[in-house]
């Protein structure tokens, strides 16, 4: 962990990516306090007006305060991507893990179980589960969408679960008698460790806007709850006319994501030398 | 930077005490390559070569020779930097615009790669890309350049060339690519050729091969060679003149007899008395101890004194100019005087005292393999997996080591060397045969019993920037096998000091990271660590392969002394016929995943008495330009065959001299009979696997 | 060889089944055709909702597995069963892969090449302006999910369209009504359908782009220092001849790879974006039916989406074998 921390201080767009992020969550979760409008709340003196000093993201033509709707939104769309980034994350190494040390059968069936959940559109399947989630409970969002990410991150902590097994210094402790679990923790995970990292942050990403892409069908988070894909579908129908609608929630979005990728690829660059060395 | 007036520097060919020859083809003066700023990878480089001569360049990983050779023809990567003058029969090429030293490269300058196996791009055919050397300077047709270009492989004795130009570099083997670099090459007449470290990758066998191709081009085209390698055997033999490089400068030069024969610089000296021989008296090689600066390091003194046996405080004033020492001879040392007559200026160490051994009979097996048998399978196919055969990597192998002695495992790369020492390390039941290790055979092996038995069985890997874990310091690393085996913390730390202590470390290494080590001493972090558990056998895979020159003697005097010490039992898999030959007591000689011969070594290098043997062993380069000389065939022709499809019969028949010479009767035994080992008549020791064992 | 051919069909042939059957229970299980009927003013009688439903096989008071075989085996005979309002599915399923097809395909072929290009571009002019340029503005393409991006490109439609007072751009549907009876007859019709076309294949393409792109410039980096583009310089090519003619073609080999792994995300896309749009494709047939409950439907795509991506990874496989020599022979080392 102290190496992806060095990492980031090393690496101009990791660290302007982790800047923004952090920007980004004080808004969701400082904003709210300072608006003077929750998000439930209705003005039912501004309907559709646009940002004022009152108002500041505008209102909705129910009269909601956009601003409160937007970061409300946010807040969600943060903590289920975080969320799932790191749930998604952690079931790739389990099962990556355990496939490449093990092989095997146990490989090959944990492989085609993986090949099966590529070939399921998982956005579909998301889509399809949505009646479920109907009552609202963002978990059970989280649970789905994990569920379905994980897969590529597993094939490749897979794949370098195989190449470091075979790494001389591995072989070396292996060869010295040391013990699979021993091996595992002391050279595996932490060689690990920083792909992990690079691929949660970059999961965060996808499950943002996973998240959002889901809500703007209506699949996903649902009136009355908000989330950044509500706000954009409520608005975006009508963004020539009344861009301050879904602009300032898309705009955001946007943030979050390029932060995020940011954040990832940085990471990615600085930890691993091999990787492209794309700056 | 350091004052020196422009002109031919005083290591071109014009040096005090030679006659003036023809004006110089290529000539090198002052050149200075810094990649970034304060890392000075040349440090101010003078040479030249003329028409048909041919200037080895010697130095170790880090001397600049290869930055010095891309300046030459301005293909540094970007954000290096070189100054000074190149020269091309008198044209200056550095600061000439990028389209006028295209028209220059590939046409009167030709370089030839390290690397075969990246330097040609793998999705054009061989015969497009020589070709295409020819029509980007001549304008050439392209059916005109296709037919110049087989002419070109045949030339450089690619066998079927007008096939083999429509095949893909994959297809080739290194050597062959090698050759097809070499065509291409020569494909415009170049007056100058730089080669660099041509054959560093390839086999000794395969190496002869190359390097009398480039003979052969040199002949056809009359051009000027700079032939850079890391050892001064490879160049012996071909060189003219020789130039030895240390840190970025050239410390010595001068006709490769003189230079051989009378090396006046300490640094030549070390490289001459460190190269391990096959020829002569067994002597132990002379290491040099330390390691070379860092290319950051501050211009002050001369870069080789905190190496050098004989330095002086006045070697540390200033870089030492190059000095005449002999006819044609320059050395760059202030200490040139102390160095006359050859004086044994580096300490010779002192082996322990070798202990009372029973005659080896007497002794007990520690490890024997019997019929060892690992076959992998291949998978070929456009777009499905499939099996497409089977690699014989070992083929049925037998040998046993007894208790205190050395066995040295050889061959080419690819004969299954390392195939069988990593079965023997499994430590598990091998496809078929037995391994017995210490009396107890593994395919029986409970995991309790297995993971003692590590104990006493341990390794040490080829390559000790791989084999160390860069996130472990070195105390942990050396602790790690003490943790799995329980050893408790207290004594843990005790051992990690005896360790040190034991492979010569100094107690501070323990707090370091590989990365803040030399090549040298990671090795012997990496042999500590196979010590830790006080094991009885040490299998060793390519132990010195990676290191430079001037380390290898130090790593092979401390095994050496290592066994004496504790009376270890090693298994030495090496390629370098020379360096198995400074420990073992015994040598097996792989072919094709069969043993072909075993031995006592002092029999065996004397008189070999497998074709396949007495092959690797003139293959060998040695220091002796006169020797080197001597010999014009390339030792074996060929390749070795694919290993998924042995011929029929014995395995060595289609690249063997004697069967060649063999008239129709005997021939016939060698091409239906696989040979099977055998004890010789005049040797009990000794098994062959030869139908016609100890003919010449 | 023929055999080897069969064992890979034949396991793709398992993982579509598998696929397609995990899809019909789940939607089955989760749909609720019924409600549809619920809402019905004036509610129709029990009797009546259940015998439509059970002549559709939807009805959910039939056990599951027996609605699966029903429904399984109609799927062999090539019958996906009937849409909520008693058209057949496979009929309907054909005629609007041809609408998504027409959208995705120029899209896709734009977006790679375009992708591919400025990739490699941005490689050679590396810490250059034009390198960052094309790094900003991937990044932000990548960041912006599609229907962002086509909300967007709609909004700057719109501004262009009122400034120039012409309406260069249409969004909605493939054709304008009576686009060809105008006075340039099929003509205008065409010209008609290219304007409908613009905007969504400019998502999608911007949506590809970014992701080729990226990738295509960093294996270019990967390939600008290897050793045979050097040894392609060492023979007297120039800068941009050595790049393109050994080093561009050997980092495309990669990308074929790529393309299998980012089909599913192009597929999503065009959902987004036949949504958005309102082009009658499969994405939003597939919205719609799961909204109405429409299991059969969703089968179908379901079904038809796994083919495609299984049909994604066959194209790559081939052209990978196509662009490498090494595969082609099949001997790497």
């Amino acid at each position: 962990m102290t190496a992806v921390v060095r990492a980031l201080g090393r690496n101009r767009r990791a660290t302007a990516g982790a800047v923004l992020l952090a920007l980004l969550f004080a808004l969701a979760f400082a904003g709210p306090a300072v608006s003077p409008w929750g998000w439930e709340d209705t003005d039912f003196t501004a309907f559709r007006r646009p940002p004022s000093a009152d108002h500041w993201f505008g209102t909705t033509q129910s009269g909601r305060d956009v601003f409160a709707l937007t970061l409300r939104g946010m807040q969600k769309s943060l903590v289920i991507g975080l969320l799932v980034a790191v749930l998604s994350t952690g079931l790739a190494a389990l099962v990556g893990m355990v496939s490449g040390f093990v092989g095997g059968w146990t490989d090959r069936m944990l492989m085609w179980g993986v090949d099966l959940l590529l070939v399921l559109p998982a956005f579909l399947v998301v889509a399809v589960l949505s009646p479920l989630l109907r009552d609202g409970r963002p978990l059970v969002l989280v649970a789905v969408l994990s569920a379905f990410l994980w897969m590529v991150t597993a094939r490749v902590v897979r794949a370098m679960t195989i190449s470091l097994k075979e790494r001389e210094y591995v072989l070396a402790a292996r060869f010295t008698g040391a013990s699979t679990p021993r091996v595992l923790a002391r050279h595996i995970l932490p060689h690990l460790a920083s792909l992990l990292a690079v691929d949660a942050s970059l999961n965060v990403s996808v499950a943002v806007i996973a998240e959002s892409g889901l809500s703007y069908f209506g699949f996903g988070v649902r009136p009355p709850d908000t989330s950044l894909g509500t706000v954009i579908a409520d608005g975006g129908s009508a963004a020539t006319a009344y861009p301050w609608l879904a602009g300032f929630a898309a705009g955001l979005l946007v943030l979050i994501v390029l932060a995020v990728n940011l954040l990832g690829d940085g990471l990615r660059d600085a930890l691993d030398p091999t990787s492209g060395r794309a700056r | 930077m350091n004052g020196r007036e422009a002109g031919p520097g005083p290591f071109a060919r014009t040096a005090p005490g030679t006659a003036p020859g023809p004006p110089p083809v290529l000539e090198i003066t002052d050149l200075r390559v810094t990649y970034e700023p304060g890392v000075r990878a040349v440090r101010g480089l003078d040479f030249s070569v003329g028409p048909g001569e041919v200037l080895g360049v010697v130095g170790e990983s880090g001397s600049g020779k290869s930055a010095a050779a891309l300046a030459a023809v301005g293909l540094l990567p970007p954000g290096a930097r070189a100054e000074g003058s190149v020269r091309l029969r008198g044209r200056e090429l550095l600061g000439r615009p990028d389209a006028e030293l295209s028209r220059v490269r590939g046409k009167d300058l030709a370089m030839v790669f390290q690397d075969p196996l990246s330097a040609l791009t793998p999705v054009h055919t061989v015969g497009d890309q020589i070709a295409e050397t020819i029509r980007v300077h001549a304008g050439a047709t392209r059916a005109a350049a296709r037919a110049r270009a087989v002419e070109l492989l045949d030339l450089v004795g690619i066998p079927d060339a007008a096939r083999r130009a429509r095949a893909y570099p994959h297809e080739f083997s290194g050597g062959m690519r090698q050759r097809v670099m070499i065509a291409m090459a020569i494909a415009n007449d170049p007056v100058a050729i730089i080669a660099d470290e041509p054959t560093t990758a390839l086999d000794v066998t395969i190496q002869a091969q190359v390097l009398e191709v480039l003979r052969v081009a040199k002949e056809t085209t009359g051009a000027a060679i700079v032939l850079i390698a890391h050892d001064l055997g490879v160049v012996a033999g071909f060189a003219d003149r020789v130039m030895v490089m240390y840190a970025g400068r050239a410390v010595e030069s001068g006709p490769v007899g003189e230079v051989y024969a009378r090396p006046r610089m300490p640094y030549t000296i070390g490289l001459l008395k460190s190269l391990p021989r096959v020829a002569g008296p067994r002597v132990r090689p002379v290491p040099v101890e330390g390691a070379p600066p860092p290319a950051t390091a501050p211009d002050d003194g001369c870069a080789f004194a905190p190496r050098c046996p004989i330095a002086e405080p006045r070697c540390r004033d200033a870089v030492p100019p190059p000095v005449p020492v002999g006819p044609g001879h320059l050395a760059a040392c202030v200490r040139a005087d102390a160095t006359e007559g050859r004086a044994e200026i580096f300490p010779v160490p002192v082996p322990p005292p070798a202990p009372r051994r029973p005659p080896r009979d007497e002794r007990p097996v520690v490890l024997e393999v019997d019929g060892l048998v690992r076959h992998h399978p291949i998978y070929g196919g456009t777009f499905l997996k499939r099996r497409a055969g089977t690699v014989r990597a070992v083929d049925g192998i037998a040998f046993d080591v007894r208790e205190g002695e050395t066995l040295g495992v050889v061959g080419e790369s690819g004969c299954g060397k390392t195939t069988a020492l990593m079965e023997i390390l499994r430590l598990a039941a091998p496809q078929e045969g037995a391994v017995t290790v210490f009396g107890q055979d593994t395919a029986a092996l409970t995991a309790a019993r297995r993971k003692a038995l590590r104990r006493d069985l341990q390794v040490v890997f080829q390559d000790p920037f791989a084999s160390l874990d860069p996130r472990m310091r070195v105390a942990s690393i050396l602790a790690e096998p003490l943790a799995a085996h329980g050893v408790p913390r207290a004594r843990r730390r005790e051992r990690v000091r005896e360790l040190l202590d034991l492979v010569g470390l100094d107690p501070v290494y323990a707090g370091r990271y590989p990365h803040g080590l030399s090549g040298g001493q990671r090795q012997r972090v990496g042999i500590a660590r196979a010590l830790a558990l006080e094991p009885r056998l040490l299998l060793l895979d390519e132990p010195v392969a990676a290191l430079d020159v001037s380390v290898q003697a130090g790593i092979m005097n401390l095994l050496a002394d290592l066994q004496t010490r504790l009376g270890l039992a090693y298994l030495l898999v090496a390629h370098d016929l020379a360096v198995v030959r400074q420990v073992a007591d015994r040598v097996a000689v792989m072919y094709q995943g069969r043993l072909v011969e075993l031995g006592a070594a002092d029999a065996l290098y004397a008189a070999p008495a497998h074709p396949y043997t007495r092959a690797l062993l003139d293959a060998v380069p040695s220091p002796d330009p006169a020797r080197e000389r001597r010999r014009r065939v390339p030792p074996l022709p060929g390749d070795p065959p694919d290993p998924a499809a042995p011929p029929e019969g014995c395995r060595f028949r289609p690249r063997c001299p004697r069967y060649a010479a063999l008239d129709g009767d005997r021939r016939r035994l060698c091409e239906t009979t696989d040979p099977e080992p055998h004890r010789p008549a005049r040797d009990a020791d000794r098994r062959v696997a030869c139908h016609h064992p100890g003919e010449r | 060889m023929a055999g080897f051919l069969l064992r890979r069909l034949a396991n793709y042939a398992v993982l579509v089944v598998l696929a397609a059957s995990l899809a019909y229970l789940l939607a089955a299980t989760a749909l609720h055709p019924r409600a549809n009927f619920e809402d019905r003013v004036p509610r129709p009688p029990d009797a009546v909702v259940d015998a439509e439903l059970s002549r559709l096989n939807l009805n959910d008071e039939v056990p599951l597995t027996e609605r699966y075989l029903t429904w399984g085996a109609g799927v062999l005979r090539g019958d996906f069963g009937r849409t909520w309002q008693g058209e057949p599915v496979t009929a309907e399923l054909w005629r609007r892969t041809w609408v998504s097809l027409r959208l995705l395909l120029a899209g896709t072929v734009a977006g790679c090449a375009l992708g591919v290009l400025l990739g490699a571009y941005a490689a050679v002019r590396q810490h250059r302006a034009p390198d960052r340029l094309i790094t900003l503005g991937s990044y932000l393409l990548l960041s912006a999910p599609v229907f962002v991006l086509a909300v967007l490109l709609q909004s700057a439609a719109q501004k262009v369209n009122d400034v120039t007072g012409v309406q260069v751009f249409e969004w909605l549907g493939e054709t304008g009504p009576g686009a060809s009876e105008g006075t340039f007859g099929a003509l205008g019709g065409l010209g008609d359908r290219v304007r409908h076309l613009l905007l969504p294949t400019a998502t999608i393409a911007l949506a590809q782009l970014a992701l080729y792109c990226r990738y295509q410039r960093s294996m270019m980096l990967d390939v600008l220092t290897a050793d045979f583009v050097r040894t392609a310089r060492a023979k007297g090519l120039r800068h941009r001849s050595a790049v393109l003619r050994h080093g561009l073609r050997t980092a495309l080999i990669p990308m074929t790879t790529y393309f299998a792994y980012t089909f599913g995300l192009l597929l999503l896309g065009g959902v987004f974006v036949e949504k958005i749009f309102g082009w009658h494709g499969l994405g939003e047939w597939l919205i719609d039916s799961i909204t109405r409950g429409d299991v059969h439907v969703v089968a179908a795509v379901n079904c038809f989406a796994a083919v495609a991506v299984l049909l994604a990874g066959l194209v790559s496989d081939v052209l990978h074998g196509t662009l490498d020599p090494r595969v082609r022979t099949g001997d790497a080392p």
